[in-house]
């Protein structure tokens, strides 16, 4: 049997083992409603981190307007099944497309730009897609949209997740993963070997909106009332965090980075103003001693005891 | 005669009020080995990017195996079968030796997006392929030994070859080299030429190659472009061009 399948197989057990076993915690009690809750955000901060990573970390353009995308997947998703009745799955798909969509829209002219431009102009983007929402009377404005049936629970959230890390990660290791991963290690070299950059870095930062758009679905179902407030471009730079913290480039990385700031965040609910300062010294430190990253470009799947159970040959 | 690869016309680049290259003629053959020489700032270069098209040329045509490869953007041209390496090397410097080589493949893949999402159809199949004639390439150069290793940290000769064998994975049917045998020493440019020859038949190239060292040029092209301020001041056979008084002119200077 091939050993890509059998890892992912292995990969894929792993992840149900994981699945079954928090479920088990949860309904034994074990792991109380707020841990739940905060556990329930990790999987889908991981969405968002891991979508993220591929804009940022693999295809090498700086965007931050993640949340951006999360919103317009939020409130297509919250107006389909609270207004048309439209079954769960169908309106978390539907947000995935239009946040996707918008992403795309948006890549054309804003990926000409490079560095700091392009984090100007998608920060901005991010921003008037707020904006835009908070304007909109019929998803409730500024107020927020109420009465959204609560459908999200941390199966939906886990096993999405899982299919976003799996997505991610073949498309990462794939002809078309290694043309984006091209263009940011030298885009001249890139477009010199037939890889047509403006079509990867559209691709790249489509897909990556789509699940910002299907994480931010989960996001509002998982609340009675959402409002353009959640989505704020300092909600951009914490999933920024995130992708930095773990490991530009890393879906390892992403995981851990999410793991790592919503723990944090939840660990000081009590203190929220200590939050960011702690925040700017984990990265003020990881820039001294660690600038790649937790990870940097390494998956987990190539370490160690991991290495010895997936064997060698094209891991993750 | 051999039938003809390219053949460009009466190109001309113009940058502000500085010409880079005037109505540059040029030929080439299929199977040939040609060089192009000149001083520092002649324009060589240049010919390389409008080549490839990272430059649009201002006035011209340039024909690559029968058709116009003007206007069309660099990916496509590569597509067509123009590979080409830098001046200044242009590796892919954090990734794997090997996964510099299987990223030029890209051009040959034909499995779809979907197929590379759920792993399915020509994926395995073609992802094989890619892994075993990236090591056959690696291992013609003596890097297969290296293949895990991180590009940046390879020796300079080394860092050369890597980025000739990534430019032929991407099967050209021209090769263009800029300067291959820059910062080499005089056994590594030897190594250098047998390998140029060998290539060139081992896997039916055409070769056009920029460079500075006489003794590669001399060597092994059998024909050479001699350019000037972006003009061709001469072009023939090896021994023509030795002793074409405006070429030691152009190199040595004074009223020769």
């Amino acid at each position: 049997m091939n050993l890509l399948r059998r890892n992912d197989l292995i990969m894929l057990a792993f992840g149900i083992v994981v699945f079954a076993v928090l479920q088990g915690l949860m309904e034994e009690g074990i792991i109380g409603s707020f841990w739940k809750l905060n556990l329930m955000l990790i999987g889908i901060n991981i969405i968002m981190s891991v979508s993220l990573n591929l804009i940022n970390g693999y295809t090498g353009q700086f965007s931050l307007g993640h949340a951006g995308f999360m919103a317009v997947g939020a409130y297509v998703g919250v107006v389909l099944t609270t207004n048309f009745h439209v079954p769960f799955l169908g309106a978390l798909l539907a947000g995935g497309a239009a946040a996707g969509f918008l992403g795309f829209l948006i890549g054309l002219p804003t990926l000409r730009l490079r560095g700091d431009y392009l984090a100007i102009a998608t920060l901005g983007l991010g921003e008037i897609i707020r904006i835009v929402i908070m304007n909109i009377e019929y998803v409730g404005g500024a107020a927020g949209f109420r009465n959204i049936p609560h459908y999200t629970n941390f199966a939906w959230v886990f096993f999405i997740m899982l299919f976003t890390l799996f997505f991610i990660k073949n498309f990462v290791n794939s002809s078309h993963g290694r043309a984006c991963i091209a263009i940011r290690e030298n885009e001249i070299a890139a477009e010199a070997m037939g890889v047509n950059t403006t079509k990867y870095k559209i691709m790249a930062f489509t897909i990556g909106a789509a699940f910002a758009g299907i994480a931010g679905g989960l996001f509002a179902h998982n609340y009675y009332i959402i409002s353009p407030a959640s989505f704020t471009f300092m909600q951009s730079f914490i999933f920024l965090i995130m992708v930095v913290l773990g490991g530009l480039g890393s879906i390892t990385g992403g995981i851990a980075g999410a793991f790592f700031v919503t723990f944090i965040s939840a660990a000081l609910a009590n203190w929220p103003e200590y939050r960011m300062i702690i925040f700017a010294l984990l990265l003020i430190l990881l820039m001294f001693y660690r600038p790649q990253g937790l990870f940097g470009y390494v998956e987990i799947t190539n370490m160690g005891i991991f290495r010895k159970i997936l064997k060698r040959g094209g891991t993750a | 005669m051999a039938a003809e690869l390219m053949r460009v016309e009466d190109v001309s680049e113009v940058f502000g009020g500085l010409k880079a290259v005037s109505d540059f003629n040029f030929y080439i053959n299929k199977g040939e080995l040609v060089g192009l020489i000149g001083p520092n700032g002649a324009g060589k270069t240049t010919v390389f990017n409008l080549f490839t098209g990272v430059y649009q040329p201002t006035t011209g045509t340039i024909t690559f195996n029968g058709k116009s490869i003007v206007g069309l953007k660099p990916y496509q041209i590569t597509q067509r079968g123009i590979a080409r390496t830098f001046q200044n090397i242009r590796l892919f410097s954090e990734l794997s030796v090997l996964d510099n080589v299987k990223i030029a493949y890209h051009c040959h893949v034909k499995y779809g997006l979907l197929e590379t999402v759920l792993r399915m159809g020509r994926y395995f199949q073609e992802e094989k392929e890619i892994e075993e004639e990236s090591m056959k390439l690696l291992s013609v150069f003596k890097l297969d030994d290296k293949a895990d290793e991180m590009a940046k940290n390879l020796p300079y000769g080394a860092q050369r070859r890597l980025e000739i064998a990534r430019a032929l994975a991407a099967k050209p049917k021209l090769l263009l080299l800029d300067e291959p045998a820059a910062g080499m020493n005089p056994q590594e440019t030897k190594e250098l030429m047998d390998m140029i020859r060998w290539i060139r038949k081992e896997f039916g190239l055409t070769v056009l190659l920029i460079e500075h060292d006489m003794n590669l040029v001399m060597g092994i092209c059998e024909r050479i472009y001699v350019l000037e301020y972006g003009m061709v001041i001469a072009s023939g056979h090896p021994e023509e061009i030795k002793k074409n008084p405006e070429v030691i002119r152009a190199y040595l200077g004074g009223g020769a």
